[in-house]
């Protein structure tokens, strides 16, 4: 549960849950989340959760902290189940050409190829958050083995589609962008639909996700 | 008639803007908006439109814009230098005050002066393609009107609904410059040493070249961080200072990401965010600390001093 409620400036609510990185605790943001959402509560302008906070931010002229707060703090979850979770399949190709950093990986990790993507499609994960770019899943938990740095020098252009690691998480490019992730491979699949007003988003907090590698055939008639 | 403005020079980051988009944060999608929302506001309601009627945003050289059709008026708000061109005749014009152009005329804005921001705004409505009922342009992520992109030379923007002509309207309003900055302490406040926490409230800051809509870039003395440089990436609100591993502070604006790893030290009171956006680069900044029950009854003056000014009109 929240263990804090401060303030984030005079307009926003910084709700803490802890410092770790888990499902459980997570779980619990993404369930504060999704029960604050429903309730539509006037002034509020957007509800942003991460891995262990919740920031809730309002319109200065409709609300205030002190009396947002009060909402908050009597939020009862009791008998809220935090069930909105999809379980998605996303095709993945590893072909050479896609996996921009796999060669880097082998060496970083001291394993092979054939173990990293064993361990890696032998898995499912838990989406924890989207953001930074629109749509992008933060997906956790890899193996203790299987956790790296991000490059040194991120990349310029990251293509849209590619499936890269760092640290705990696995993530998906939604379109092109810069970034740092070790790239291990290519989805053709649309994670973020912007034509999409209702729900733009493939996966979304809480989801449970699996990767199913395709050969290249697969992935061009995908396409 | 076919109403349109003809783009003869797009300027430096001509965009669409109005209030922005809200409740998208969490899927990863900006607010965006205007970034000085006083000054978006005194476009539209010197024109007696919607207050949240998209207007044209620009900074520093802005567009050069040449009107086709009937009649239309329009009004510029921020610290602009521009023109008015009839044929060969040529007028200065002066913002805060309406004016109607014909067929063939052309608005010319000059520059900014010494601000940043400037607004255009219309009597009619841009003909504009909404995302997520907005057409604030990010033209990183690519979202908004105009396929998210800037306003360029060359391209024509229909304009509908033109209301008729009425009489000109005219604010008495200067803008004013600040140097201080008022902030709440940041949720990693106690990341930065004593050293790094006084200088970032006594020493002077001044405003980088790399500044966007995105945020302020501030170079001075590097802010000294004595726990981590980075944090667990959580949630950003317009106004945060984020201080990166190099120690120089970057204020969050309109169009910042959804969210963040570097320490907040503190977060500019809203009050304060119209006024900062419109620092030039070079402009000097002090921070100074006050509490939130403060910075709640400075934001309510300052609404009430834009009310009074819309009131005004």
């Amino acid at each position: 549960m929240i263990k804090n409620i401060s303030n984030l400036g005079d307009a926003a609510l910084y709700c803490d849950f802890g410092n770790s990185i888990n499902r459980e605790l997570n779980s619990n943001v993404i369930r504060y989340f999704n029960d604050l959402k429903n309730k539509k509560i006037d002034g509020v302008t957007n509800i942003t959760p991460s891995y262990n906070k919740l920031i809730i931010s309002f319109d200065l002229k409709k609300t205030n902290f002190k009396d947002l707060k009060r909402i908050v703090e009597n939020i009862d979850l009791s008998g809220t189940l935090s069930s909105s979770s999809k379980k998605i399949e996303i095709p993945a190709c590893c072909q050479k050409s896609f996996a921009l950093d796999i060669e880097r990986l082998e060496e970083k990790l001291s394993i092979d190829r054939k173990k990293i993507y064993q361990n890696f499609f032998n898995k499912e994960y838990f989406c924890y958050m989207t953001g930074f770019i629109a749509g992008m899943p933060f997906l956790g938990d890899l193996d203790k083995n299987m956790r790296s740095k991000r490059l040194e020098t991120p990349r310029v252009k990251v293509p849209k589609g590619s499936i890269g690691l760092t640290e705990q998480f696995a993530n998906i490019y939604t379109f092109e962008s810069p970034g740092g992730w070790n790239i291990i491979g290519k989805t053709p699949l649309e994670i973020f639909d912007s034509s999409n007003n209702e729900k733009p988003n493939l996966i979304n907090p809480g989801d449970i996700v699996v990767f199913k590698e395709i050969s290249i055939d697969e992935y061009n008639e995908f396409k | 008639m076919n109403n349109f403005f003809e783009i003869l020079r797009g300027g430096i980051n001509t965009t669409f803007q109005d209030v922005g988009r809200n409740n998208l944060h969490h899927i990863g999608i900006p607010s965006s908006g205007a970034m000085d929302n006083r000054n978006f506001q005194l476009s539209n309601s010197i024109l007696g439109n919607k207050l949240n009627n998209p207007v044209i945003e620009f900074a520093y050289q802005g567009p050069l814009i040449k009107f086709h059709g009937d009649k239309i008026n329009f009004v510029i708000t921020g610290e602009v230098i521009f023109k008015i061109v009839r044929g060969k005749n040529e007028i200065i014009g002066n913002c805060y005050e309406s004016y109607t152009i014909e067929e063939g005329d052309k608005i010319d804005i000059i520059s900014t002066n010494k601000s940043v921001y400037g607004y255009l705004a219309i009597s009619g409505e841009f003909d504009l393609k909404f995302q997520w009922g907005s057409c604030s342009v990010n033209t990183k992520a690519n979202i908004g009107s105009n396929n998210g992109k800037k306003i360029i030379s060359g391209q024509n923007i229909n304009i509908l609904n033109i209301l008729p002509n009425e009489m000109k309207k005219k604010l008495n309003f200067v803008n004013t410059k600040i140097e201080k900055i008022r902030v709440i302490k940041g949720t990693n406040y106690n990341y930065f040493s004593e050293k790094g926490i006084k200088s970032f409230f006594n020493d002077d800051f001044f405003v980088s070249k790399l500044s966007d809509r995105m945020g302020m870039r501030l170079e001075g003395p590097k802010i000294e961080n004595i726990a981590e440089t980075n944090i667990r990436s959580e949630g950003l609100v317009k106004g945060v200072i984020q201080v990166p591993a190099d120690g120089n502070p970057i204020i969050m604006l309109s169009d910042h990401g959804t969210i963040g790893g570097y320490p907040k030290i503190g977060v500019v009171i809203s009050a304060d965010i119209d006024k900062l956006v419109q620092l030039s680069p070079g402009s000097k900044i002090k921070f100074q600390e006050i509490e939130l029950e403060d910075a709640e009854t400075l934001f309510k003056l300052y609404e009430l001093e834009t009310q009074n000014l819309i009131s005004q009109i």
